[in-house]
């Protein structure tokens, strides 16, 4: 099956992330396909390169960016929620790109399943 | 990384957009209203619903001046007036329908009345099915 995802809180905050990280790393382990992650509201934060958690945690932006390697995940920030909190591409991770809103629909337009993590 | 386009040529998809929030307090509510905005150019099937809190997002004689945030109620006017559009084009297969849950409304003291555009107001039992049948369903 071929899911799209959004991801609608930052890293830190709120378990949104970590749980759409563990769905899309499922969902590949079985066999799927994770066409699209699309990084939304405070999502954009899981891009930002600057930031360095504890070493004893999970670094969620190094592990997107993994994946993103390794099975060919799109990583998209939406430009409007990044420029608002000064992601930019100075400071955009490894993994992931920048583009418009257009890039959800296209992926709900595209997938079999469209799954959404947030508060 | 490269741009990834994927083939959408003729999809016509149901997509269901579910406002949960105060307009103001958290962005939840004008980040949603952008992504249905952009969704317009994509010609698909649109539910925009206002649950919970988020029937406040349309409520006329909105003043945000207090609040130091902008008022963006009067957007929503586009909204309806791209549903309108869909209606009047005949070629055009696109449906969308603006949603206010009425245990929702009628909980917070509002009517049909009370809001900046024309709404249908459905019961929650009604939505539940209208949701199910949905292919895509962002919420915020």
């Amino acid at each position: 099956m071929k899911f799209g995802i959004q991801v609608n809180e930052g890293p830190f905050t709120h378990q949104a992330s970590d749980s759409a990280y563990l769905f899309a790393k499922a969902a590949i382990d079985k066999g799927h396909q994770v066409m699209r992650v699309f990084f939304y509201y405070d999502g954009v934060n899981n891009a930002n390169k600057l930031s360095a958690p504890q070493s004893d945690d999970r670094n969620l932006v190094k592990l997107w960016g993994e994946m993103a390697e390794e099975h060919n995940v799109d990583l998209v920030v939406c430009v409007a929620a990044a420029l608002r909190r000064g992601i930019v591409e100075d400071n955009l991770a490894e993994g992931f790109r920048i583009s418009g809103l257009g890039q959800l629909t296209e992926v709900g337009m595209a997938a079999d399943r469209m799954v959404v993590f947030g508060d | 990384m490269s741009e990834v386009e994927y083939d959408t040529r003729g999809v016509v998809k149901k997509f269901m957009y579910v406002n949960r929030k105060a307009p103001y307090g958290t962005i939840y509510a004008l980040e949603v209203l952008e992504a249905v905005l952009i969704s317009a150019a994509f010609e698909q099937h649109a539910c925009i619903v206002f649950i919970d809190d988020g029937v406040y997002q349309i409520k006329k004689g909105q003043d945000t001046a207090a609040v130091n945030m902008k008022n963006f109620s009067k957007t929503y006017g586009i909204i309806e007036m791209e549903k309108e559009d869909a209606d009047e084009d005949e070629d055009l297969d696109m449906v969308w329908r603006i949603i206010v849950e009425k245990e929702s409304m009628e909980a917070r003291g509002l009517t049909a009345d009370d809001f900046v555009v024309n709404v249908e107001v459905i019961a929650s039992d009604e939505l539940a099915q209208i949701m199910s049948e949905q292919e895509v369903v962002i919420s915020g």
